[in-house]
């Protein structure tokens, strides 16, 4: 077990250990994932309210620094950023010279990772590291990042990681994992800490923590089971693969069409989604150029373009793209779903679109399957 | 991932918007027929460009690009000695090798004459290997009829055929679309692999008349053109419902596509 204080020891011995300690902070009206040098950093005492759409702070009774379900950052911004060098190209008289390489950089320790976002990592690692190809700066990043983990004591108004069996416990992923535990009269937060790894235990044991109780291990799993009861989504992935790709012409697609802005914002915020461009630039003298990756979405018209136009020019296609993709297709690509539950796209989508009601709404009538 | 660079040995101009490049490298470039590489243009870009050499000569690598955009128009202004990047092989290769003992029946469609050129190199080659070899080409006019000289000098190996959409005084072949040569290719489609690359709308079309014929839709290949940004199966532009058309394509058999391409905008 750990009081506050415990936590702020957490945090001194991962930066002593020499990493950049990324960590849930409250930055422009909402909980977002920065580097912090405290734990007084953590948003203590807040929660977030999401709905379809909408996201608003809220103050809380008590002291709880994980009191809100995920925010609008996931760790794909630490392992995949939004925008990276992949190489820096000279001109020269024989030719090109190109230097690529990843660079260098402190290792990064995550503070905070919901059980959702363990299983998105472990679905990037398959996507990015997984095949014939491994990506060089996702692993590099990879392989240097430490988890810590937090068993979710609020389900968030979006969250249906029940149905896709990934929350809200921490099953595997991580290096060390806590459950916040909220003295009911003070409202005073304490932490069971467990390691899952090697490197875990070794943090936890410079921490001056003591042996759980029997009954806070079990008022710990009360706390997830609590959560698990109180999530108010779910998503039936029964079948849901021949439910997808087996309508292509499903009213619904149609009709999700009308309200789909096109924005791109639940490819950005989905922990999973991996769809990249690079763009390459040169400088003013002509003699210096880069190359650098950026996040890229299926939304976009750009995104399908080859000469002559876009394949996917209908907001019916790209929407139906990313859906079947996150749902289906993706299982045959990679032997997993997309999908952790995370209920992100629901609640950072400007028009309210909700993945579990569109799935339900395909699974009724007009459709073959 | 990272491009290696190689220098423009020689550039000819094909067509009035179409050149072939030359490069070479520090090292050959071994690949085989259908595949394609990923040409960098310094500054500007790189697009999936196929690979339009011969494959038994690996050391120097060929490709016949079209000014289309600003890459390729980039590609296509580059001089003698000046250099471009590269990175590949990637993708699915035309199936020569399933190929053997059964006729093939090659057909192009503009540019696509292009990624099957390797293919072409390779069945002349090794010609005892096969039975009939028979190509179906068309072309918009006569003067975008890509590789002139060399199709007389595959005339003598195989039975090749050429049709253009608008005739200009002159031109004393075949006028019409290139489906109209189908019905001329001495194949038994019984017997028979079609390799067919040019746009979607004309394979579509094609694949319709060859299974009319007889084809079985496993033995018709298809090369298909989608956005290849990674090529590496990472950066999801090509996407084809599960496909991945830069690394499970680009060179695929109608089984498997037609599902895929029945849907619109998939």
């Amino acid at each position: 077990m750990l009081t506050e204080d415990g936590l702020e020891a957490l945090v001194g011995a991962l930066l002593r250990r020499g990493y950049r300690v990324i960590g849930p902070t409250v930055r422009e009206g909402a909980i977002v994932l920065d580097e912090i040098s405290s734990a007084a950093e953590l948003p203590v005492g807040w929660t977030a309210e999401q709905e379809a759409g909408s996201y608003r702070l809220r103050r809380r009774a008590d002291r709880a620094r994980f009191g809100w379900a995920v925010g609008p950052h996931s760790a794909k911004r630490l392992l995949f950023p939004p925008s990276e060098r992949l190489l820096s190209v000279r001109r020269s008289r024989g030719g090109l010279v190109v230097h690529g390489g990843v660079a260098q950089m402190p290792p990064q320790a995550l503070l905070g990772a919901r059980p959702c976002d363990l299983a998105a990592i472990a679905v990037q690692d398959r996507v990015l590291l997984g095949g014939a190809w491994a990506d060089p700066a996702y692993q590099a990043r990879r392989e240097r990042l430490f988890v810590v983990a937090v068993n979710c004591g609020e389900a968030g108004g979006t969250c249906f990681c029940v149905s896709m069996g990934t929350g809200p416990a921490a099953t595997a992923g991580f290096d060390l994992v806590l459950t916040e535990l909220i003295d009911p009269d003070r409202g005073q937060p304490s932490y069971l800490i467990r390691a899952g790894t090697p490197a875990g235990q070794e943090v936890l044991a410079e921490l001056a923590g003591r042996a759980a109780t029997p009954a806070e291990v079990e008022a710990a799993a009360e706390v997830v089971a609590r959560t698990a009861q109180s999530m108010g989504r779910r998503l039936d992935t029964a079948g849901l693969h021949q439910v997808l790709t087996g309508q292509p012409e499903h009213p619904r697609w149609q009709e999700v069409a009308t309200r789909c802005l096109t924005c791109a914002n639940c490819t950005l915020v989905c922990p999973t989604c991996f769809c990249h461009t690079v763009e390459d630039t040169s400088d003013l003298s002509g003699e210096h150029a880069e190359r650098w990756r950026r996040w890229d979405s299926c939304f976009t018209l750009d995104f399908s373009y080859v000469h002559g136009g876009s394949v996917r020019p209908s907001v019916r296609a790209r929407y139906r793209q990313w859906l079947t993709h996150k749902l289906a297709t993706w299982i045959d690509q990679f032997g997993t779903s997309g999908c952790v539950g995370c209920g992100r796209c629901i609640t950072w989508c400007p028009v309210g679109i909700d993945i579990t009601e569109e799935v339900r709404a395909l699974r009724g009538p007009g459709g073959s399957a | 991932m990272q491009p290696r660079p190689f220098v423009v040995r020689a550039r000819r101009r094909e067509l009035a918007d179409t050149v072939t490049l030359e490069l070479t490298g520090d090292a050959p470039l071994p690949f085989s027929p259908g595949q394609f590489n990923m040409l960098y243009a310094f500054g500007v870009g790189e697009i999936a460009i196929s690979i339009s050499g011969d494959p038994a000569q690996p050391e120097v690598l060929r490709h016949t690009v079209r000014a289309v955009g600003r890459v390729s128009e980039a590609l296509c202004g580059l001089r003698r000695g000046e250099g471009v990047g590269v990175r590949g092989p990637y993708g699915t290769p035309w199936p020569v090798a399933e190929a053997e003992g059964l006729d093939v029946l090659v057909v192009a469609g503009g540019l696509g004459l292009a990624p099957l050129r390797p293919a072409i190199l390779h069945l002349i080659r090794h010609r005892q290997r096969y039975g009939h070899l028979v190509m179906c080409y068309g072309a918009r006019t006569p003067a975008d009829v890509l590789y002139q000289r060399e199709l007389a000098r595959w005339q003598r190996a195989m039975q090749v055929e050429v049709t253009v959409d608008s005739p200009v005084s002159g031109w004393q072949g075949s006028v019409g679309v290139v489906t109209a040569l189908l019905p001329r290719a001495a194949v038994d489609p019984a017997r028979a692999v079609a390799m067919v690359c040019g746009p979607e709308i004309m394979m579509r079309f094609v694949t319709r008349d060859l299974l009319r014929m007889g084809l079985p839709p496993e033995r018709i290949y298809l090369s298909m053109e989608r956005n290849m940004k990674c090529a590496i199966g990472l950066c999801g532009h090509c996407q084809l419902g599960p496909a991945f058309l830069c690394k499970d394509g680009p060179v695929l058999p109608w089984s498997r596509l037609a599902p895929l391409l029945s849907v619109r905008e998939l």
